[in-house]
């Protein structure tokens, strides 16, 4: 018998029908007041999270390049869409959607400025020149006293990022990463990391897609950025530190690389564990840095390895199962 | 202050990262890791030098004996438990290791020690005081800090160069396969080679809490990414490259402050190192890599 | 079968006359003072099969390193359809017509097959990154039929039903005929070969000797391959160079390398047979 699988078209409305429920579900019970202040910041903090690392993900999961300045994005972007947000250019919704484009913009010029002369280089060149990149961008915001008040802060920066918003912009991260990954430009992608000569030898050009891996990762980090600075009000530099380069690093290396669904599931984990567990704090970074030595030494693919969630292949499985159970049962009755 | 006396620093800086940079050179001409746990063995060392003076009352030279030692002994523990298993892992889940020993270090030390600075007993350790060279006061422990690290640059250089170790080392660096086949211990060289490494690291963490007299957790990060800074500049997996490259970061750092750019330093550091990553990477003398197809 | 973009065809057509698709004049390399290749000069016709053969670390893949840019020429020309390639790349290499395979397997390990042949028709799809965003209708077309295409080359070395398995879970021989696919799929006119039977057994290397001629017919393509396998070499082979430290000792047919003194002297050596191995 021929195996049940579900055509293309219906894949997609399945996924459109579950991410639109979900939306509003959450939407609903944000809005219930069910949740406290607290639980709520969590919601929105697990987010941009999620957005930082499927975006760092991509880069150093599907890429195989380890940047260590993805922080430095998100503050690219934070202050710009801070700042566009500010001057209240545009009305409304229109400044919203159009502050966290200019976020995502400005992160991905940056990440294409640093690409070209970064992706020039392997391993743990790479990592070292990111991360000094990182730091330069933090330096210079530290410095641009005039723009971006410095260390006194950003402030009263307009609190755009609800619930909605920052879910929408989680839903587009994943799915526009997505979308990418499952086409020619993703295997490119994937192929660099595998055999970078071998990619070469196929006609593939590697220095447009680093470049063009840098670019969207910024991208996104940079959005991340904006919905941080919504959520918060307040910009200082010293809140994208090598810290939080290496915090999202490790969600990504716990997730396991190259598994977008990994990275969703410990960005959750991880950022709202503490949270919940208060009396956990204070071991949070010992035990993290410890999960990560030790995931490394004895399973470096990470928690979830490069498996990917579907939906639509779920649904695949469990018909089929069901199908070849009846035509079980039917052989049996015969006899 | 004068330019001279921001050049006297410059030395004193440039002497401490020579010390910490030939401590990623070495681990990374032998094993290609950039072994990011190397600065945060340095505050470790601080630590130890700070407990040993104060809280031990050990005499000097026998605290500075304690550090070297405590030091290389946390070198060769790490390297025994996290990098040994992953000798033929993928590169990169070594780096991501080396980064979560780092991290790890850091927030032990904040977990024991706090996050509050504690100020560091440099009188105990060097004698105070300034000798007067035409019309300049210098600081005995300006003196000391380079003469000392000149001396262990010296003495490492010897090993190397002059000693069948130094050899037994050269050669795993250069094809650890072949030198398995000449009959060389491979793994016991690797892990002398930490030992060495973070020696050279308890000297400078020594120099550094005297010239810095405030140590915390987080003293080491900063310190040993600019001394990789220096070794990339020099030429990582050269020795000479590497001192050369110390020299330079913490004279340009002098110039810099002296420009009354303090606030740029970091930066000024980092974009160098693009700069020569970018037209010159393997550094002032550093050998290119290529790879075989 | 859908229609998809006449600018690019899938197995394009070519005019078969004799003029030489691929031509090295004084080709050479240093590598440090030591000099790797020297004055390599050969001539391949279309639909030609060739072979390079010589002791090992006689150059013969650093000859292969040089025709694809991995390594640039310290001296000498390659041309390809009589254009000349200097300043191009790997991958440019690769789009005006070379393809290769490699000694060390360089598969992408983690993909699948299918996957690793899509790979190699990158270059014949022909929608952009906001068409892969979208998923426009070009992106459905070209996929499905690259992925048709894909099976259909797969099918050469019967390989269809491995297509779902991954790269690296082969067994040896099987990567070694993978890579070719690969290789054919990113629409050479030159194919290059690195030793393509190395750890096959007689049966496999006979089956892949039929498949080279095959893949030469139906693709009218060009070979050039490494092979220390002298029973295929001699077998399929048109013409064959033989290189030994860096030079070419002796050109011609099979039949008469194997009467070459200079050949016979370069695997056997001379002295008389002093040695006992």
């Amino acid at each position: 018998m021929k195996r049940f699988t579900l055509s293309m078209p219906v894949r997609y409305i399945i996924n459109t029908v579950l991410i639109i429920t979900l939306l509003l579900v959450g939407n609903q019970i944000m809005g219930s007041g069910i949740l406290g202040r607290a639980q709520t910041a969590i919601i929105i903090q697990v987010g941009f999270f999620i957005i930082l690392a499927v975006s760092l993900n991509m880069v150093t999961g599907y890429l195989g390049q380890l940047p260590l300045g993805h922080a430095g994005f998100m503050a690219v972007g934070a202050y710009a869409g801070a700042l566009f947000w500010r001057a209240a250019v545009l009305p409304g919704m229109a400044s919203v959607v159009g502050g966290l484009i200019v976020a995502g913009v400005a992160a991905a010029i940056t990440g294409v400025i640093i690409g070209i002369p970064a992706l020039r280089l392997r391993g743990d060149y790479l990592a070292i020149i990111t991360l000094g990149f990182g730091e330069i961008i933090r330096v210079v915001l530290n410095n641009l006293d005039t723009i971006t008040y410095g260390a006194r802060g950003l402030r009263n920066i307009p609190r755009y990022s609800s619930f909605m918003l920052v879910y929408i912009c989680v839903i587009v991260a994943c799915g526009a990463i997505h979308m990418i990954m499952k086409s020619r430009h993703g295997r490119a992608i994937l192929s660099i990391r595998e055999n970078e000569i071998a990619a070469e030898s196929c006609g593939i050009n590697t220095t447009y897609y680093k470049v063009l891996t840098f670019a969207v990762s910024a991208f996104f980090a940079g959005v991340a950025g904006a919905l941080f600075a919504g959520n918060i009000g307040i910009l200082v530099p010293a809140n994208f530190d090598f810290m939080t380069s290496i915090n999202i690093l490790m969600i990504v290396v716990l997730g396991g690389l190259g598994s977008m669904m990994g990275s969703v599931i410990a960005a959750s984990v991880l950022t709202s564990l503490p949270l919940v567990l208060q009396p956990l704090n204070e071991y949070r970074m010992i035990i993290f840095s410890l999960m990560l030595i030790v995931v490394m030494i004895f399973k470096p693919s990470g928690l979830m390895g490069n498996y990917d969630f579907s939906m639509s292949r779920i649904i695949e499985k469990v018909v089929n199962r069901l199908r070849t159970g009846k035509t079980a049962g039917k052989l049996k009755s015969g006899k | 202050m004068s330019f001279a006396l921001h050049l006297i620093n410059g030395l004193q800086m440039g002497s401490i990262y020579a010390l910490v940079a030939l401590g990623y050179t070495m681990v990374y001409g032998i094993i290609k890791l950039l072994n990011f746990a190397h600065g945060d063995i340095i505050m470790v060392g601080g630590y130890i030098a700070l407990f040993s003076l104060t809280l031990g009352r050990m005499p000097a030279l026998l605290a500075a004996l304690v550090t070297v030692a405590g030091c290389t002994l946390l070198a060769v523990i790490i390297e025994k438990l996290a990098y040994t298993p992953l000798r033929f892992a993928p590169r990169l889940s070594l780096l991501i290791t080396a980064i979560g020993i780092s991290i790890l270090l850091q927030n032990l030390a904040q977990f024991f020690f706090t996050a509050n600075d504690r100020g560091f007993p440099g009188h105990l350790l060097f004698p105070t005081g300034s000798v007067s060279i035409g019309g300049l006061s210098i600081a005995y422990t300006s003196i000391i800090t380079v003469a000392l690290s000149i001396a262990s640059m010296a003495a490492l250089h010897l090993l190397v160069k002059s000693t069948k170790l130094g050899k037994a080392m050269r050669a795993v660096s250069e094809d650890q396969g072949a030198a398995q086949l000449m009959g060389i211990n491979v793994n016991h060289i690797i892990t002398f080679t930490f030992a060495v490494g973070a020696a050279l690291a308890g000297v400078g963490a020594l120099l550094y809490s005297v010239r810095f007299p405030l140590i915390a957790p987080t003293i080491g990060a900063m310190l040993g990414l600019k001394a990789f800074v220096a070794a990339v500049f020099g030429g990582i997996g050269s020795i000479p490259g590497t001192m050369v490259g110390g020299y330079a970061i913490g004279l340009l750092e002098a110039l810099v402050t002296a420009a009354g750019l303090s606030g740029w330093v970091d930066g000024v550091v980092f974009l160098l190192l693009i700069i020569v990553l970018m037209v010159r990477p393997t550094g002032l003398m550093g050998r290119p890599i290529m790879e075989k197809v | 079968m859908a229609k998809h973009d006449p600018r690019k065809p899938f197995v394009p057509q070519r005019d078969h006359d004799k003029s030489p698709v691929m031509e090295c004049v004084g080709l050479g390399i240093d590598f440090g003072g030591l000099t790797a290749v020297d004055d390599f000069n050969i001539t391949i016709t279309p639909t030609e099969i060739c072979g390079l053969i010589g002791p090992n670390g006689a150059g013969k893949t650093t000859v292969f390193n040089l025709l694809t840019k991995v390594y640039k020429p310290t001296r000498g020309k390659i041309y390809l359809d009589g254009k000349d390639t200097c300043g191009l790349n790997t991958m440019q290499a690769n789009k005006a017509g070379l393809a290769r395979t490699f000694q060390n397997i360089r598969l992408f390990k983690e993909l699948t097959v299918l996957e690793n042949v899509l790979v190699g028709l990158h270059n014949e799809m022909y929608y952009n990154v906001w068409g892969a965003l979208f998923r426009v209708p070009a992106y459905w077309r070209t996929e499905k039929i690259a992925k048709e295409r894909a099976r259909e080359m797969l099918s050469i070395f019967d390989m269809e039903d491995m297509a779902e398995h991954k790269a690296g879970s082969l067994p040896y021989g099987s990567q070694r005929r993978l890579e070719i696919v690969r290789a054919l799929a990113t629409n050479p006119t030159v194919l290059l070969l690195d030793e393509p039977a190395a750890g096959m057994n007689p049966n496999e290397t006979e089956e892949l000797m039929e498949n080279i001629k095959k893949i030469n017919k139906t693709f009218k393509i060009a070979i050039l391959l490494i092979e220390h396998d002298m029973n295929l070499v001699m077998n399929i082979c048109e013409g064959i160079a033989v290189l030994n430290y860096g030079k070419i000792i002796a050109k011609g047919t099979p039949a008469e390398i194997q009467r070459s003194p200079q050949v016979i002297e370069a695997y056997l050596g001379t002295g008389g047979g002093g040695g006992d191995a």
